[in-house]
């Protein structure tokens, strides 16, 4: 390790880096042209006309996550309707412009009454609202319905696309398509998971910003495969390799200059919360409200038994499988693996043996962001949408998983994240789809209660 | 208590109670204020403190010595409700502590102070003085939106802080932050806070650790006149030294267990607690020569490492 | 650029009922974090449980008092169940489960099986609760301008809304004043700094710190109420980010203060109206549309809280020595 520069020096290089990325980040929007997708209501004025609208069920409670579209003379824009079912799209020119309601984005049990037509033309005049409407009857939608979004994620915000039935019973096909989506999101969210569990133990920090790092590495697939154009398998592994080189340089700009400046572990917690809000309203700045395909095609179904999964799934559950038995080789039979468990144990410890603590520590932010990146991808592809809150909305699953595992504990987070896996899904059996989190949540809080230190990890870390 | 007894010279008292005393582990005490039985500790397979039996006497300076990790901080955080013992009960003034919380355990007259000071650093030593006392309706949380529920108490708690920092001669860092007192300053703040509340008795866990030399001799004077007024003191200590000048009694502890027990010439010579020091190759400073007063044998100057 | 009307709604935003609910919220937390070092992140869960509370007992007809009383209890019930396991728990701890706490509040009261309750996602209507706030008020009906303000008297964002919220402000500023000063606020202060000191002189922690878990919560459900009577209780624009802005607010006015809190909600909505306004101004749409400009805003607050916790902690008001950031 190089020694030590002058404490001015080293301020002031840090300065300049923060200087450069405030810099790039303020200076980003001016470059790129954003995209014309509104997140905010739209307000007409001299020269924006609004298309607007709210989509009700046909029992009149307002729908959330609806996908609308807007193509016309100004371009074209889109939208979800928003948790009051509102939505709005701005357009810059008077024209004819037609309105596009997704029908696979509605929830099962709802189409399209007969008399809607849909795309819907109308006339859009600029300073003024035109209102669109859509009417919603119960029944089966006409289209092809996508298998893999079977059981979505409900999301923070508004993009709720789940409807809220609850438990249709227990039949035995319903348990085992439940379960199986559960290990698979279980697997899934250990990828995720894994790197937050490393973080806490070698460092002692609560990153709150991780499930950014996951959304990173869905919305990167989606940009390197639908907006650059590489084939999927390309645009994946550009993903997770960007991933890992943001946890490389997160540590080397920002975590370890803090660390060295002794700044202690809960400022450094409140930063990640800071960092978090900045990273999900940057994507949205960048990406919009709405969500975000990787793939666009219809995805392969095969059925086995009861379980429907989509090929897709079944591809990403073997490189999950195959990358959790990786980490688990790196960390049990490599020199740098043990070294890792050394200092997630005790650093203090470790570092008395001769083992470069901060070394490790910097491998375990790559490592921990690129698995992060990775679970993105993966989940991104299962749930067939991403968004700028996909990872912030996962977040509190990861803590439950890492906690229920042991903090600190690399192997605890893969069985408490199976675990919360299992009870996100098949909890949907019993209590109403949209509370499904408040579960797992509910398993974190009773670990802390009774066993803090979860199912592997130490009493003596906890008080 | 003590106040109405100043005319009772209780070193006399103590060394007087004490002559007729066993000198073996657990012995009885004419008045003991602190009884505990059957006190164990374990770590995972380890007995940290096994205790079967101590009594501590009033009115008299115990220490309470011993080899590292013979388990006198361990049994100490026991006592004062600070760590859950494996098994034990023990009695404060009759009546049973054990499980009892450390607040509590404040509260009905046995403070400690910490072997790592606990100054509160951020605050005045003022403050940290009148956080010591008791009684003062102002910490509910409702009296304390009334400051004239308050305020007289609180002149009274200040009047007595006063005379206590006066006492520790602190008197002129009254309005500075804890926080930038000398170590020994902040020892000696401690123990004044302590004596807040009128505390029947104090418990010093190495009141010595990183005081300057000339520091420690003013530091014993106050422990003595504890005595002297009446508290009953148990401290914890290293140095035979210190404990050889001013106690009254001596218990020894190695590998968790009660030793050896007496006043301190004869601690220093029984055999048990030479082999508990030396056995376990501690490099216990038996103290300068030129300042004890009888000699110290030679069989164990020769043993010193 | 049209400085007149950037500048009247930067003065708007200093005067306006939800930069005083936030300050409320703030002084809740400071409460919490500034006084006692707890790490409650989950302060719009209070916050949302409070608007629940009163919105719900005054929709079903209960007068405004009792509604209010209905708010608080439920804000000392949560901190109750909240507190009782996890006070004796490392901070972090605290900090994931009040998370976790405060999400599940969010998930239930936004579920569909509530919707008779609590209208599931859309929430709860606004002219279905605020009948007998306005009632209370002295004013007469109608508008009243004020220099370049114009607000209804009584009506929703109003000027009897703007009036009851920093008079309810201005009392909470008080009442931490009173409680800082007293013996009750220096035994919080020993706790925050080492909590084994205070309890070998007596006094017992745990209870300080479930009062003030109690007290700071109150204060915050106190505060959603506050919140929503402008507007609508809508569970989605209640959680997490919410309470981040709270903690945003709390750290750049300076914790452990009396007026951090209310500085801090000042100088942040007050300023990002003038950030935002701004770029609305002087960047042409097609550059960047009025969403992303919205948007931009709060990449700027979470930059913002980045730096303030790296390099000034303290914030604006605070004493870098009472800071209790090293929280146990």
């Amino acid at each position: 390790m190089r020694g030590a520069p002058a404490e001015g020096r080293a301020l002031s290089r840090w300065r300049g880096r923060l200087a450069v990325v405030a810099l790039a980040v303020l200076a980003l929007p001016f470059l790129t042209a954003g995209p014309a997708t509104a997140a905010g209501p739209c307000l007409p004025d001299a020269a924006t006309g609004c298309v607007e609208g709210s989509v009700r069920s046909s029992a009149g409670q307002p729908l959330p996550g609806v996908a609308m579209a807007v193509a016309g003379a100004s371009g074209s824009a889109s939208t979800t309707t928003a948790a009051d079912g509102t939505w709005s799209l701005p357009v810059t020119a008077d024209g004819k412009y037609t309105v596009t309601l997704d029908i696979t984005s509605l929830p099962p049990g709802q189409a399209l009454s007969a008399e809607s037509t849909n795309p819907h033309t109308t006339q859009v005049r600029l300073a003024s609202s035109t209102n669109v409407l859509f009417t919603l009857v119960s029944g089966a939608p006409a289209g092809p319905v996508s298998t893999a979004s079977a059981s979505p994620v409900s999301s923070d915000g508004g993009d709720v696309a789940s409807e809220s039935g609850s438990g249709s019973g227990f039949n035995g096909g319903r348990v085992a398509q439940q379960a199986a989506s559960g290990l698979v999101f279980g697997l899934l969210l250990a990828l995720a998971s894994i790197g937050l569990s490393l973080i806490y133990g070698t460092t002692g920090l609560s990153n709150f910003a991780h499930g950014e790092q996951v959304t990173l590495g869905a919305i990167l697939a989606y940009v390197f495969c639908q907006l650059v154009g590489l084939p999927l398998l390309v645009a994946a592994v550009v993903a997770v390799a960007l991933s890992a080189a943001s946890g490389w340089l997160q540590d080397a700009w920002l975590w370890h200059p803090l660390r060295r400046r002794r700044v202690g572990t809960t400022q450094q917690m409140i930063v990640t919360i800071g960092l978090s809000m900045a990273l999900q309203y940057g994507f949205q700045f960048f990406f919009g409200g709405d969500k975000l395909r990787i793939v666009t095609t219809a995805p392969d179904v095969v059925t086995m038994g009861p379980v429907t999964l989509t090929r897709m799934t079944i591809v990403s559950v073997v490189i999950a499988i195959v990358t959790l038995a990786a980490v688990s080789y790196f960390l049990l039979a490599t020199r740098v693996g043990r070294a890792t468990r050394a200092v997630s144990d005790s650093p203090a410890l470790a570092a008395a043996s001769g083992i470069s603590v901060e070394r490790i520590v910097r491998i375990v932010w790559t490592l921990g962001a690129g698995l992060a990146g990775l679970g993105g991808v993966l989940m991104g592809l299962y749930l067939n949408a991403t968004s700028w809150n996909m990872g912030g909305a996962m977040l509190l699953l990861m803590f439950s998983a890492v906690t229920l595992g042991g903090l600190g504990a690399a192997f605890g987070a893969l069985a408490g994240s199976l675990v919360i896996g299992l009870v996100v899904e098949m909890s949907s059996l019993v209590i109403p789809n949209d509370m499904r989190y408040a579960g797992a949540l509910l398993i974190l809080i009773l670990v802390l209660l009774f066993r803090p230190q979860g199912i592997l990890g130490r009493a003596e870390r906890i008080g | 208590m003590s106040a109405e007894q100043t005319g009772h010279d209780f070193r006399t008292t103590a060394a007087r109670d004490l002559q007729y005393v066993h000198r073996k582990p657990g012995a009885v005490k004419p008045d003991a204020i602190l009884v505990a039985d059957d006190v164990t500790r374990h770590f995972g397979g380890i007995a940290a403190v096994d205790v079967a039996h101590l009594e501590v006497q009033r009115n008299a300076i115990t220490a309470l010595i011993g080899p590292n990790g013979a388990g006198k901080t361990t049994l100490f955080n026991l006592m004062t409700g600070f760590d859950r013992p494996s098994s034990g009960r023990w009695t404060f003034e009759g009546a049973p502590l054990a499980g009892v919380s450390a607040a509590r355990v404040a509260r009905s007259g046995m403070v400690r102070t910490f072997q790592l000071t606990k100054a509160l650093n951020r605050m005045t030593v003022i403050e940290n003085m009148r956080l010591g006392a008791t009684h003062q309706p102002g910490e509910n949380l409702f009296a304390a939106l009334v400051p004239s529920l308050w305020r007289p108490r609180e002149k009274e708690i200040t009047a007595q802080a006063e005379e206590l920092l006066a006492r520790f001669k602190l008197e002129t860092k009254r309005d500075d932050f804890a926080g930038s007192l000398s170590g020994g300053q902040r020892k000696l703040l401690e123990m004044a806070r302590a004596l807040m509340s009128r505390p029947t008795m104090i418990m010093l866990d190495e009141p010595m650790a990183g005081v300057n030399p000339a520091l420690t001799q003013s530091l014993l004077g106050h422990i003595q006149a504890l005595r002297d007024e009446g508290t009953t003191v148990l401290f914890v200590e290293h140095d035979m030294h210190m404990v050889r000048h001013i106690s009254d009694w001596v218990v020894v502890m190695a590998e968790g267990r009660i030793v050896a027990e007496g006043p301190p010439e004869s601690v220093m010579k029984d055999p048990a607690v030479i082999d508990a020091y030396l056995g376990a190759h501690h490099d216990t400073d038996l103290g300068d020569d030129s300042l004890l007063e009888d000699d110290v044998p030679p069989r164990t100057r020769e043993g010193q490492s | 650029m049209d400085w007149t009307r950037i500048l009247t709604n930067v003065a708007g935003e200093i005067i306006a009922p939800t930069t005083a609910a936030y300050a409320l919220a703030a002084i809740g937390l400071n409460i919490h974090f500034g006084l006692t070092g707890l790490l409650n992140m989950g302060q719009a869960g209070f916050m949302l449980l409070g608007a629940y509370g009163f919105a719900i007992a005054t929709i079903a007809g209960w007068p405004i008092w009792a509604a209010a009383l209905v708010a608080i209890a439920a804000a000392a019930v949560f901190a109750l169940v909240l507190g009782i396991p996890t006070l004796k728990l490392r901070g972090d701890y605290l900090a994931i489960v009040t998370i976790a706490a405060a999400e599940i509040v969010r998930l239930i009261g936004r579920s569909t099986a509530l919707t008779s309750l609590t209208g599931a996602s859309s929430g709860l209507r606004g002219d279905s609760y605020k009948a007998t706030f306005q009632a209370l008020s002295p004013l007469p009906d109608g508008t009243t301008d004020i220099g370049p303000f114009s607000y209804s008297n009584n009506f929703s964002n109003s000027w009897w809304i703007r009036i009851v919220a920093w008079a309810v402000v201005a009392l909470a500023c008080l009442f931490v004043f009173l409680l800082i000063r007293s013996p009750w606020g220096r035994v919080l202060k020993g706790i925050r700094e080492d909590e084994d000191a205070v309890r070998s002189l007596g006094k017992s922690v745990y209870a300080y710190k479930m009062q003030s878990l109690v007290l700071g919560g109150v204060i915050g459900a106190l505060a959603g109420i506050i919140y929503v009577l402008p507007r609508a209780v809508q569970p989605d624009s209640m959680g997490r980010p919410m309470t981040f802005f709270v903690w945003t607010i709390l750290l750049l006015g300076g914790a452990a203060t009396v007026f951090g809190p209310v500085l801090g909600s000042i100088v942040f909505w007050a300023g990002l109206m003038l950030i935002k306004s701004v770029m609305r101004d002087g960047i042409p749409d097609t550059v960047m549309s009025t969403g992303q400009i919205e948007q931009l805003g709060w990449v700027i607050v979470g930059v913002t809280l980045m730096l303030l916790v790296i390099f000034r902690p303290q914030g604006v008001l605070g004493d870098k020595k009472e800071l209790a950031i090293n929280v146990r």
